[in-house]
């Protein structure tokens, strides 16, 4: 066991280097879960009107992409954990994910698992350290997530059946996070690639529920997250699809430690090639380094916002087709205007969550300047005559555009696809790009909300993620929650016009763009007067 | 002669921490000048003023002229900077690294580019996540010696480099100070700054403690002097500046601060020499004279704790 020595030590390590980040992820994610079965509790009290609410989004495929299968929405368990379970499981996994990479790859990159491997550390240790730390945070958000909810009036074997859910998921991604770490030789396509695989697994399971049972529905059963809600924990409760997720994540650890076996320390499996000797002609400025560094992160989001988009544009005109068998339903929507109108609101509310995703682009792009300084890699390119304002903006240029040519990327793939099924390119092309590049001045104020915070005070730039997931648990959770109007106000995505469903008014829009302008002055100001490093 | 950089009264203080507490420091046009200190003396704090990249809490510092804060850019056109940790973008090329820098900088020769890679052995196809500590070194290196400035700014330059490239870094900084370009060097390697400084300037704890020229420094120390006498010596003890006196029958041995050297040996002639030795002193006596008043200073809390 020589390869496993001083692996408690680490885990100790882990676990200070985590004590904060650790316990806040587990908060977040239990309180969202608690949250949210706590107010369906008092908003439906009795079966009826839960049968009544579930009538109403049971049929919507475009709704059943976002959140999950409706069968189980006429239980109160069901309805209650119905619309935060898949996001809970994206970002369970997103958790993991960087506990391992955090702990591995990235501890390898920066040569400081060297230092800790020449003491008396096994070769294995830091792998299983990590893995150990990752698996126990799955464990410990199941437990507090089975125990936040067991006074809830919810049968307690769904209970436990839907946490264990999460903590599995949880555990899968942790063990592919492994794989990746052995993969590569930098952190950065170690996340890349497991969030590769997390996006597969989302869109599978979208595809499959969405299908509905004529549709391939089969979908679903490839990916993990499809396994979760297969288990049906408010429904007719089957515990195996449960088992697959240990079983993947078991098999995955081995991929792990095998790989592992092959490779050197701080080597990834896939060989580095040699690369040019000389620069190429136009790598002579700052933003050229920047679009260098950040233009293989930007075209990998490109593809899925193209994927996303045709996804969600075919799938748009079904909504009509599934209100079909319900003559009441349909009549109450032919009285409001057809259900084109539902097409319509679809088609806001998915741009309205492609613009989140575009913003963690955003606050991606603009977190690299924090990383270039962290890494003290900025410090020769500022001895040149390359000003830090025109540093800042080389990369900052990338998350005010990137994001731009990410919606327009699926606003033109969803326009297309929807389109073409209602045999009116013309007429819907443009509306659906609307609604998708409508989105934008909402994601620039996250990104200028960054780089206020990265010239501002530095050390709190991840405040531009903070921002992100509390504007996205707002917009998510905040109707569930009844969350008062002004707190709901918070949210720059809010008051982005949901076209097309909606008129195009342009007062939010000029307001959010002079807001994000505001911001964007504020950092840069802020970063010509502090200290660098 | 002109001024290369010119400091004087230089305060930066990191919330409590003081990390320099009125440095002075200047660097004529032309010259080679060593800047030494023990770790966290505050070398690269002052290095990143002088780059502009800290704002200075008290005091001035002038660089080519210029204000190192308010004309960084106009400045930096002129000036090459080797940082002491170096760190590379680990998804480019060595030979990237250097030519993106040499442009940024204003342009670099490519015959010189050409021959510094063969100089110091570097590969410059590897991309930066895949050199060791020393080639990353040779990399910002390379990417400063090609450039064409006035003034090089180098941190600990040859800190990972093997001996065979420091020797290749020696000669290379004395071609700089045949083309008349100003070094300041920043450095640990007192054989290396005994080689090729003109004049240096030693810091301890934020301030300058001393700066001249290595003949100049050696005047402030002590040499050291043995003596085999004809006589008895009388009165030694007695004479200004000498310490450590050792009297063992006729034989003497004694320290003596170098600029009271004269009384001493008309002394020692008065009782009739018979054979003598003097050493001057090393720089490294130098260095450690001053260091050691640092570790005094450390450990008297300790004593007092006890």
């Amino acid at each position: 066991m020589t390869a496993l020595a001083g692996t408690w030590a680490l885990v100790r390590l882990n676990l200070r280097r985590d004590r904060l980040m650790l316990p806040a992820w587990l908060a977040a994610l239990v309180v969202s879960l608690y949250g949210s079965v706590a107010s369906t509790v008092t908003l439906y009290p009795d079966a009826d009107s839960r049968l009544r609410a579930a009538a109403v989004i049971a049929k919507n495929p475009a709704v059943i992409a976002l959140y999950g299968p409706t069968t189980d929405l006429g239980t109160l368990g069901g309805l209650a954990t119905w619309k935060p379970a898949t996001l809970l499981a994206v970002l369970t996994a997103l958790m993991s994910m960087l506990l391992v990479v955090r702990h591995t790859r990235a501890e390898e990159e920066t040569g400081r698992l060297e230092l800790v491997g020449a003491g008396v550390v096994g070769r294995h240790a830091a792998l299983t350290a990590a893995l150990i730390v990752a698996f126990g945070a799955n464990l410990v958000l199941a437990a507090l997530m089975t125990l936040s909810l067991l006074g809830q009036d919810l049968p307690a074997d769904g209970v436990l059946a839907l946490s264990l859910g999460f903590g599995a998921v949880g555990c899968v991604f942790a063990a592919i996070a492994a794989v990746a770490a052995q993969l590569t030789d930098s952190s950065r396509a170690a996340n890349g690639i497991t969030a590769s695989v997390l996006g597969v697994a989302f869109l599978l399971r979208a595809a499959g529920d969405a299908a509905g049972n004529t549709g391939p529905s089969w979908l679903s059963w490839l990916s993990p997250i499809g396994w979760a809600q297969k288990v049906h924990p408010f429904g007719d409760l089957s515990w195996w699809p449960l088992l697959l997720l240990p079983a993947l994540a078991t098999v995955a650890t081995v991929a792990a430690y095998r790989l592992a076996d092959r490779r050197d320390l701080a080597a990834g499996v896939l060989p580095p090639r040699p690369g040019p000797a000389e620069a190429g002609p136009t790598l002579r400025n700052a933003l050229a380094l920047a679009w260098r560094l950040q233009r293989g992160s930007l075209l990998g989001w490109t593809v899925g916002f193209a994927v996303l988009g045709g996804v969600m544009g075919s799938i748009a005109s079904s909504i009509g087709d599934a209100l079909g068998d319900n003559p009441a339903l349909r009549d109450f929507m032919q009285r409001l205007g057809g259900t084109g109108i539902l097409v319509d609101a679809y088609i806001a509310t998915t741009m309205g969550i492609a613009a989140l995703v575009a913003t963690a682009f955003a606050v991606q792009a603009t977190l690299r300047l924090r990383a270039e300084e962290a890494s003290q890699r900025v410090e020769p390119l500022l001895a040149t005559r390359v000003g830090r304002i025109r540093w800042a903006l080389s990369h900052f240029v990338i998350a005010v555009l990137g994001p731009a040519a990410l919606l327009a990327v699926a606003g033109v793939a969803a326009g297309l696809a929807h389109g073409n099924r209602v045999g009116d390119l013309r007429g819907q092309f443009w509306r659906v790009f609307g609604a998708a590049v409508v989105q934008l001045p909402a994601v620039w104020v996250v990104a200028g909300l960054t780089l206020a915070a990265f010239g501002l005070a530095p050390r709190f730039a991840t405040a531009g993620w903070a921002a992100l997931v509390l504007f996205l648990l707002v917009g998510e959770l905040g109707p569930t929650l009844q969350l008062d109007q002004r707190l709901l106000d918070i949210s720059p995505f809010v008051h982005v016009p949901r076209l097309p469903f909606a008129d195009l008014t342009f007062l939010p829009l000029l307001v959010l763009t002079a807001l994000a302008l505001t911001l964007t002055a504020a950092g840069l100001a802020g970063l010509r007067r502090r200290d660098i490093g | 002669m002109t001024t290369a950089i010119s400091v004087s009264g230089l305060v930066k203080t990191f919330g409590r921490t003081r990390a320099l507490d009125g440095l002075d420091l200047t660097v004529e046009t032309g010259e080679v000048h060593g800047f030494l200190g023990p770790n966290g003396a505050g070398k690269t704090t002052t290095l990143r003023i002088l780059l502009g990249l800290l704002r200075a809490t008290a005091g001035t510092a002038t660089l080519l002229g210029g204000d190192p804060w308010h004309d960084a850019t106009a400045l930096h056109r002129r000036l090459a900077y080797v940082p002491g940790d170096v760190t590379l973008w680990p998804n480019l090329t060595g030979g990237e690294v250097i030519d993106l820098l040499g442009r940024l900088r204003g342009g670099l020769d490519p015959k010189r580019r050409a021959s510094l890679l063969e100089r110091f052995d570097l590969d410059p196809t590897k991309k930066g996540r895949a050199y060791s500590k020393g080639n990353r070194q040779k990399v910002a290196l390379i990417a400063a010696l090609a450039s064409d400035v006035e003034l090089l700014l180098l941190d600990e330059p040859t800190s990972g480099l093997d001996p065979l490239m420091e020797e290749m870094f020696r000669e290379c900084i004395e071609e700089e100070r045949r083309a008349g370009r100003t070094v300041l060097l920043s450095s640990h390697i007192l054989a290396e700054v005994e080689a090729l400084c003109d004049r240096v300037s030693i810091i301890r704890a934020g301030r300058t403690v001393e700066t001249g020229t290595l003949a100049q420094l050696r005047h402030l120390t002590r040499t050291s002097v043995s003596a085999e006498l004809a006589g008895i010596p009388n009165g030694l003890a007695e004479l200004p500046g000498v310490h450590d006196l050792h009297v063992d029958g006729n034989r003497v041995r004694c320290q003596v601060d170098t600029d009271k050297l004269d009384a001493l040996l008309k002394a020692l002639a008065a009782a009739g020499v018979r054979s003598l030795t003097s050493q001057p002193p090393t720089l490294e006596e130098l260095f450690l004279r001053h260091y050691q008043d640092d570790l005094v200073a450390r450990e008297r809390p300790l004593e007092v704790a006890r």
